[in-house]
């Protein structure tokens, strides 16, 4: 009887996930959060679309109204409005719909590595970020002719990729608050008078003091801040705009990421 | 080797509450290798709440809930489990073999992506956005994906909603095999013959608590009722009357009978109706069985209410 060939003991008591097999389920969920925007006009188009088509009208073609430094100063206000797109609607949406339809549900249920989610979604909106972005700075040196440095280019192209981070942490916590279909104007909400009150569409100075005094308080006033110093057209204090949209992504994300570890 | 003697997954006393409702009311369950369960119940009866638990979704407010003696909230528990939940839609634009590629790469050893296809039905499927897909195909892709990490446990939340005779057939092919190879399933379902054509255990639920376990046998056996057919003149209304028949309606041509006594009223039926024809008596079915052990609990429940 000792000769008994069971094959459940073949079976090892645990099987242990290699390290390569780990961070290859990351690599996999990032893929597939790629693939999946990708393949989504609805989310794609108008991210994409909004912010150079903008640029085009106000930086270059009506530009020249608004004085030489035109070309310069709706790059920094555009690069801004167009990476909080999307790290709004790339997490906050998305989180909203899968928390709702049980996708979420169904990873959980899963042994995806726990942060692959998020991070998933984490690529997607910087690589989305620095085709925006990417997108502007040539619009801006081809067909404005924009007085760029290659330093004030690179800056520019980093601070407009990695400013998408606080508007990811907004996004987790909003879609972390809010379910279902009612997110995309919820986050229409928040996205559209905040770029107005950030002084991206017009300057702060023309709008009530008010609204003025209201600025600092938008983490898109102080990502804008930073892109107008990236090329040139911006007051210094980079270290306390970092410092700020800083402490904004991490408390957004621990809040969200406490919210959702509660309530799914 | 001391882990081939643990359990799959067990609850041992555990309670449940969503604010003042309580869910789950000490609910003692467990599930050996190879043993197919069937987790049957009327919506809010707690089968949910259960499984929930047993993924690790929700924490329990009392007593145990081990996933291979681990806490089911421990990934490590997890990657020796397949998931198909009823209420997940997937990302639309993805292609059946990316959703597979995806899903395998969270297990240390995976099946391919092809054998898992095959192994569900849908290997000609791959190429294929999931949107594009009919419900039955859909379900035979979360099938798959249920089945892609080598699972030694398995949980199947309705599996063969929305499909066909034919591939619910051939989902039930693929669980019997699972099975044999010593894969455990947990089986949730509305579809009594399901449960019977493929569980070893049944275990109902009602408000909450477990109220019957057992082969499927044992559970048909619980309730006594057999089911009397035939064609009568006689009128099912004036039937129902007699003691021996608990309940009496035509169905068609024939004439339907429960009762707890079918040597007597089959005796009586012949001498009352000598022209009586095509009789059949059977043993009460899942169904029956179910239905009679729901009700009952609520009709318990009912009079603790009354009696509180």
């Amino acid at each position: 009887m000792n000769a008994v060939t069971n094959e459940f003991a073949v079976v090892p008591a645990a099987v242990a996930m290699s390290p390569q097999r780990v961070v290859a389920a990351y690599l996999e969920e990032i893929r597939s959060e790629c693939l999946r925007y990708l393949r989504t006009p609805s989310f794609l188009l108008p991210t994409l679309l909004f912010p150079t088509v903008f640029y085009l009208m106000f930086g270059i073609f009506l530009g020249h109204a608004n004085g030489p430094d035109a070309p310069r100063f709706f790059l920094a206000a555009y690069g801004t409005f167009g990476v909080m797109a999307p790290g709004l609607f790339g997490f906050g949406v998305s989180l909203a719909m899968e928390r709702d339809n049980g996708l979420l549900m169904l990873k959980r249920a899963l042994p995806m590595p726990p942060a692959a989610y998020l991070l998933g979604k984490m690529v997607m909106a910087l690589i989305v970020a620095a085709v925006i972005v990417g997108l502007l700075l040539l619009m801006a040196i081809l067909l404005a002719h924009a007085p760029l440095s290659a330093t004030q280019i690179v800056t520019m192209f980093f601070t407009c990729v990695f400013g998408v981070l606080p508007f990811c942490g907004m996004g987790l916590f909003v879609g972390s608050l809010i379910k279902g279909q009612g997110a995309p104007g919820a986050i229409n909400l928040i996205y559209l008078p905040m770029a107005f009150l950030s002084g991206l569409w017009f300057p702060l100075s023309i709008l009530p003091s008010f609204l003025q005094q209201l600025g600092p308080v938008w983490p898109s006033y102080h990502l804008n801040q930073l892109a107008l110093n990236a090329v040139g057209l911006g007051h210094g204090e980079v270290l306390t705009h970092v410092g700020v949209l800083a402490i904004y992504t991490v408390f957004f994300a621990v809040t969200a990421v406490r919210r959702l570890r509660r309530h799914g | 080797m001391s882990n081939l003697q643990l359990p799959v997954a067990r609850l041992i006393g555990t309670i449940k509450n969503y604010g003042a409702l309580r869910a789950l009311d000490g609910v003692d369950l467990m599930l050996q290798r190879g043993e197919l369960l069937a987790l049957l119940g009327p919506n809010g009866a707690g089968k949910s709440t259960a499984i929930g638990l047993l993924l690790g979704l929700i924490r329990a407010d009392g007593g145990t809930v081990e996933l291979f003696g681990q806490d089911p909230q421990n990934i490590d528990a997890r990657r020796r489990i397949g998931v198909m939940l009823q209420s997940a839609s997937l990302p639309p634009v993805l292609r059946v073999g990316e959703l597979l590629r995806l899903t395998a790469s969270y297990y240390p050893s995976p099946r391919s992506v092809q054998e898992s296809a095959e192994m569900a039905g849908i290997a000609d499927l791959l190429k294929r956005p999931y949107a594009k897909l009919s419900g039955g195909q859909q379900r035979r892709v979360q099938f798959a994906m249920a089945l892609c990490g080598r699972p030694e446990l398995l949980f199947l939340d309705e599996p063969t909603v929305g499909m066909d005779i034919d591939a619910r057939q051939k989902l039930w092919v693929a669980i019997r095999q699972l099975v044999a190879e010593g894969c455990a399933v947990v089986l949730t379902t509305h579809y009594l013959e399901e449960a019977e054509s493929l569980a070893d255990r049944v275990c109902v639920m009602a408000q909450g608590r477990v109220i019957s376990e057992g082969s499927v046998d044992a559970l048909r056996a619980r309730v006594a009722l057999k089911r009397v057919r035939c064609m009568t003149h006689l009128d099912p209304q004036q039937l129902a009357a007699w003691p021996e028949v608990v309940e009496a309606r035509r169905d068609g041509e024939r004439v339907w009978m429960s009762t707890a006594n079918a040597e007597a009223l089959v005796r009586r039926l012949l001498d009352a109706d000598v022209s009586l024809s095509e009789l059949e008596v059977q043993r009460a079915g899942l169904a029956e069985a179910f239905t009679e052990l729901t009700r009952e609990a609520e009709t318990g429940h009912a009079i603790d209410r009354e009696a509180a």
